[in-house]
C-alpha cells in the first residue's frame, strides 16, 4: 500500500483486556475477536490520527524482531479483518475523535 | 346451591422465576390451568407481580412455519416475533401482551426472551447448561445440544438438587453469583428445583475415554461461554452488556473443561 493508510477503533464494539490479549466483539454482527499481544498493541494504537505504517513502525518493529515489510504485511491483513467486521474504520485520511472509541 | 361450590375461574397467574414475578393474563381460564401445570412450583402468590402479561390466543392454524426468532427494540419496546407467537413488552410501563396459539411453548420463549433482557442489565444472563446444587453449592455444565448437559443431570447423586437439564439462569449479587433454579428444562422433561446457590464452578462438557476437570485459559472461557449464553437481541446496547456479564463472570468464577464418561461415576468429582 502506497498511501497512508489510518485506523480506529469503531463505537460499536464491546472490548476488554484479558492478560496480554484483547477480546473484542462486535456490537453488530456479535462476532468474537481474542487479539494476540501484537494484535492487542496496533489495536490500543489505533487512534485514527496515526497511520498504520507509523504504529507498525513504532509500536511492533520496537518492540518486536520482525521485517519492516512482513510486519506491515501482517498488520494491514489484520485491520482488514477486522474492518470487514465492523470492529475497525480505515480511512486514507485522519479519522474524527468522535468515531473512535478508547482503549 | 348448597353442599355446591362453583369453582373460580381463574384469569391470571403469575410465574415467579429468579425472584421475579410476572403476572399473565387470559381471558381463557383452560389456558390458565394449562399454564398453572406447566410452571409448577414456580407460581406466585405475589400481589405485586413486577410486570404483567396480556395473552391473546390465536386458533392452531395461525402458526406458520418460520422458526427465525427476531428481537428488535423500537420506540421503546421490545418485540419479539417467530412463526408460533408475536409479542411487546414495554420495560417503562412494566407491560406487555402476547398473542400466540394454545402452545405453552411459545410463552416458555417469550419468558426466557424476557428473562434475558432483563438479566443482561444486572450482569446475569441464561446459559446453555445443566446446573445442580452441591453440599450448598451450584455447579453448571454447560455445552451445545448433545454435549450432555441432560446427561450430567440424569447421572447426578441423589445428594445434588437438580436446577436445570437445559437452561441455567445465572445472577449476580454482592460481587457474588449464583445459579437459581428454572422451569426451563430439556430431554429430561422435569422442571428444576426452586433453589439458589452461589456458582462454584462453570464446567464446559466434552465426552471423552476419561473423567479428568482440566482448566482453560480466559479467552477460551470467555469465547466458550459467550457461545453458549441465550442471545436473543442483536441491540448493540444489549450485545455490550452481554459482552461484560461474560468477562466478569469468568474473572469471579472458576471455568473448566469437564471431560466425561456418561456414567456415575463423573459426579465422583463434582464436590
Amino acid at each position: 500500500m502506497s498511501g497512508k493508510l489510518y485506523v480506529a477503533r469503531s463505537t460499536a464494539i464491546a472490548a476488554r483486556s484479558l492478560g496480554d490479549e484483547t477480546m473484542v466483539m462486535s456490537a453488530t454482527d456479535s462476532t468474537l475477536f481474542t487479539l494476540n499481544e501484537v494484535a492487542t498493541a496496533i489495536w490500543k494504537a489505533a487512534d485514527g490520527a496515526t497511520p498504520l505504517q507509523e504504529i507498525v513502525a513504532n509500536k511492533i518493529c520496537m518492540e518486536y524482531d520482525v521485517a519492516p515489510e512482513a510486519a506491515l504485511k501482517d498488520a494491514e491483513e489484520l485491520v482488514a479483518k477486522l474492518a470487514e467486521h465492523g470492529l475497525l474504520l480505515l480511512s486514507d485520511q485522519p479519522i474524527p475523535r468522535a468515531k473512535v472509541v478508547a482503549a | 346451591m348448597p353442599g355446591v361450590k362453583a369453582a373460580k375461574q381463574r384469569s391470571d397467574v403469575v410465574v415467579e422465576i429468579g425472584g421475579l414475578p410476572i403476572r399473565l393474563r387470559s381471558s381463557d381460564p383452560d389456558f390458565i390451568s394449562l399454564v398453572e401445570e406447566r410452571y409448577t412450583g414456580y407460581t406466585s402468590s405475589s400481589s405485586e407481580p413486577h410486570f404483567d402479561f396480556d395473552i391473546e390466543l390465536a386458533p392452531p392454524d395461525t402458526e406458520s412455519g418460520d422458526e427465525e426468532l427476531r428481537v428488535t427494540w423500537n420506540s421503546g419496546r421490545w418485540l419479539m416475533e417467530r412463526g408460533d407467537f408475536r409479542a411487546e413488552w414495554n420495560p417503562s410501563t412494566a407491560r406487555g401482551r402476547i398473542e400466540q396459539t394454545l402452545n405453552p411453548y411459545s410463552l416458555d420463549s417469550v419468558l426466557r426472551i424476557v428473562h434475558t433482557l432483563l438479566l443482561a442489565k444486572k450482569g446475569g444472563f441464561l446459559v446453555h447448561a445443566s446446573s445442580a446444587i452441591r453440599n450448598g453449592r451450584a455447579f453448571l455444565f454447560a455445552g451445545v445440544s448433545g454435549a450432555g448437559k441432560t446427561t450430567m443431570a440424569r447421572l447426578a447423586p441423589p445428594d445434588a438438587a437438580l436446577l436445570t437439564d437445559e437452561i441455567s439462569y445465572v445472577t449476580q449479587q454482592d460481587a457474588g453469583y449464583f445459579a437459581v433454579g428454572t422451569p426451563f428444562f430439556g430431554e429430561l422433561a422435569r422442571v428444576g428445583e426452586n433453589l439458589r446457590a452461589p456458582i462454584a464452578c462453570l464446567y464446559l462438557l466434552a465426552k471423552g475415554p476419561e473423567n479428568k476437570i482440566e482448566p482453560i485459559g480466559g479467552a477460551e472461557a470467555v469465547g466458550a461461554l459467550l457461545g453458549n449464553i441465550l442471545f436473543f437481541a442483536r441491540d448493540p446496547n444489549f450485545v455490550k452488556l452481554v459482552f461484560d456479564a461474560a468477562l466478569d463472570f469468568v474473572s469471579h468464577v472458576p471455568v473448566r473443561r469437564l471431560t466425561f464418561v456418561p456414567d456415575a461415576r463423573v459426579w465422583e468429582l463434582i464436590v
